[in-house]
């Protein structure tokens, strides 16, 4: 049996991580056509203010006009591409540190584990919030603010994994052939420290869309682009008359959150086959 | 074993230290990449200070001076709690700061104690039930409660529970202007306390469950539970006295890592429910743009959680005291 076919069987075993990938799939499906389907711009005020769902538009309006429905659609663009990318660098950059400690070890281990044990210390939600509001809000800066906290957690285990696995007879056989440094971590240590590494990092992306959400809602999200936080900032004002126009956003980040939570289990139980029943 | 207790208490006060330095130290990068000049944000006028002033402070603040010699003038300042001025509030940073402290920290107290009561117990009613309706059902509310958006959470409970049935308050700390004094006022607070604490405790709740689910699974496998039944004691005792307290270390271990990430949550909480602690501070140095307020939070901030996270060790140690000798 192939590799790809082994990895959906043992996938496929757990429902859960079945229903989180088929609710994923839709919501990036949204993201990427919604927009093209339903050509609305979520700036303009095209109708009465705070409309109800299912009116005249689809899922109403909010306190300025604004189509509620092309505001979900745009901003599941925003929560997936910054959820992503921030999770692709704090994976990148935790990696490295990781290896880095774990494969060298001694001085350069102490060293790069305090770096990281300082950034766990630190409130993390706090630090992006400073970062953001000095280099102003912009998609890349949000990235970079989340990617700077989420680091830390990949690094401490991909360390784990690499100093799980330098003393094994493949890597000494490899060091015994000469084989420079950067080429034993990158080719032969790092596919098999990867699975852990992977499952953690997907579960990123839902710990990134949360902060994003968080740093928007307090006004901290690019000012070009709509995302759900921002919808739920906005809604905030006429929550008395209005519910569901926060309750809507809301449900979205909640529902997508869940299933990548979902789908990171999954991949656990695919990956990690060993860890699984614990 | 005094002595030993002495000597762990010591040297994790001297781990402290450089932790402290590296906050300044990030401070101070943050502060030489905000946009303007060092002395107008410090002066929180973002060039509206009077000349004097601003060069009254270069000069405080070593401005005419290489980079290096301005960290050690900035640490100096820091160390001693100087934090500079906010603009629009008109006062010294750190008065800001500790006017605003205590109601975070009773917000944060609260939050966690009732994650850590309610995450026990569902946690230990779930692993004794394992694989039936009751744990599924435990598992499956936790992991939709770890995936909502906590500042979400609280609107929506707004619009249940002040809203809809008119139960509780929407936000604040206690009525304004209702003089309750004493007694009547501290329930005036517990009253406001119980929505923003609920919600932000309810995320910690979905994690201690689980953590306590796996941590009680993991006991049940040991001998001297097998030992406790072959006596012939109840579930009842076995699970709530053999095997809950040599359980609970992970979850106190866990509640010690966490205090940083509670204060975040709890900025955004406060915002909804207009609580009058820090994270409102946030909100409204956000909207001012008073970076220098936010800087000041930052730094009192962290160091707040690194002085929690050592009490955490300290009462570990008390509690477990291999801790101590290792």
């Amino acid at each position: 049996m192939n590799g790809l076919a082994l990895f959906w069987r043992r996938y496929r075993r757990n429902r859960g991580a079945v229903a989180g990938a088929a609710t994923l799939a839709l919501v990036v499906v949204a993201a990427l056509v919604g927009p093209l389907l339903y050509p609305v711009d979520p700036f303009d005020m095209v109708g009465r203010p705070s409309q109800p769902p299912f009116g005249r538009f689809p899922l109403g309006t909010d306190v300025a006009g604004r189509d509620v429905l092309a505001g979900i659609l745009n901003g599941a663009r925003i929560s997936l591409v910054i959820g992503i990318l921030a999770s692709l660098a704090a994976t990148l950059l935790g990696v490295l540190v990781g290896a880095i400690a774990g494969y060298y070890g001694g001085r350069i281990d102490d060293m790069l584990m305090r770096v990281t044990e300082f950034f766990l210390t630190i409130p993390s939600f706090v630090l992006a919030v400073v970062v953001v509001a000095i280099f102003q809000p912009t998609v890349m800066t949000v990235t970079c603010a989340i990617a700077i906290v989420s680091w830390p957690s990949v690094a401490r285990l991909a360390r784990g994994e690499f100093i799980a696995q330098r003393d094994r007879e493949y890597v000494k056989g490899c060091r015994a052939i000469g084989m420079p440094d950067w080429e034993i971590i990158l080719l032969q240590i790092m596919p098999n420290a990867l699975p852990p590494v992977i499952v953690v990092s997907s579960l990123m992306v839902a710990t990134a869309i949360l902060t994003e959400s968080g740093l928007s809602f307090l006004g901290l999200g690019d000012p070009n682009l709509v995302s759900w936080g921002y919808m739920i900032g906005v809604a905030r004002t006429v929550l008395r008359t209005a519910w569901w126009m926060a309750a809507i956003p809301g449900a979205m980040i909640l529902v997508t959150v869940l299933a990548i939570n979902l789908v990171g289990e999954g991949l656990n139980d695919a990956l990690n086959p060993k860890l699984r029943r614990r | 074993m005094r002595q030993a207790s002495l000597l762990f208490l010591v040297r994790r006060l001297v781990q402290v230290v450089p932790v402290v330095l590296a906050i300044a130290a990030v401070n101070f990068f943050l502060l030489r990449m905000a946009p303007g000049d060092v002395a107008d944000i410090l002066a929180g006028q973002m060039g509206h200070a009077t000349l004097e002033f601003t060069q009254q402070l270069r000069r405080e603040f070593g401005l005419d001076q290489p980079v290096y010699m301005q960290f050690f003038y900035y640490i100096g300042k820091l160390l001693t709690l100087d934090l500079g001025r906010s603009h629009l509030q008109q006062a010294p940073v750190i008065d800001l700061i500790l006017d605003r402290l205590p109601a975070t920290v009773i917000l944060m107290l609260t939050s966690i104690l009732i994650a850590i009561a309610v995450g026990i117990v569902l946690g230990v009613a779930a692993a004794r039930r394992e694989g039936r309706l009751a744990d599924t059902l435990v598992s499956v509310t936790a992991l939709v409660v770890y995936a909502t958006p906590a500042f979400w959470l609280g609107l929506m409970l707004i619009v249940l529970f002040s809203i809809q049935l008119d139960l509780l308050p929407s936000g604040g700390m206690y009525q304004i202007g209702a003089g309750r004094t004493g007694l009547a006022h501290a329930l005036d607070v517990a009253k406001h306390l119980v929505l923003p604490s609920v919600t932000l405790g309810l995320f910690y709740v979905a994690i201690y469950t689980r953590l306590m689910r796996a941590s009680m699974l993991e006991v049940y496998g040991l001998e001297f539970i097998t030992t406790a039944r072959a006596k012939g004691l109840s579930e009842t005792t076995i699970a709530w006295t053999h095997a809950l307290r040599n359980a609970l270390l992970p979850v106190v271990t866990l509640a010690g890592v966490q205090f940083g990430h509670l204060l975040g949550g709890s900025i955004l909480v406060e915002t909804v429910f207009a609580w009058p602690g820090l994270g409102r501070l946030v909100f409204d140095a956000l909207l001012q743009r008073d970076l220098n307020l936010l800087l000041g939070i930052l730094f009192v901030s962290s160091v707040v959680v690194v002085f929690a996270n050592l009490a955490v060790d300290l009462i570990y140690g008390l509690l477990d005291p291999r801790i101590v000798h290792k």
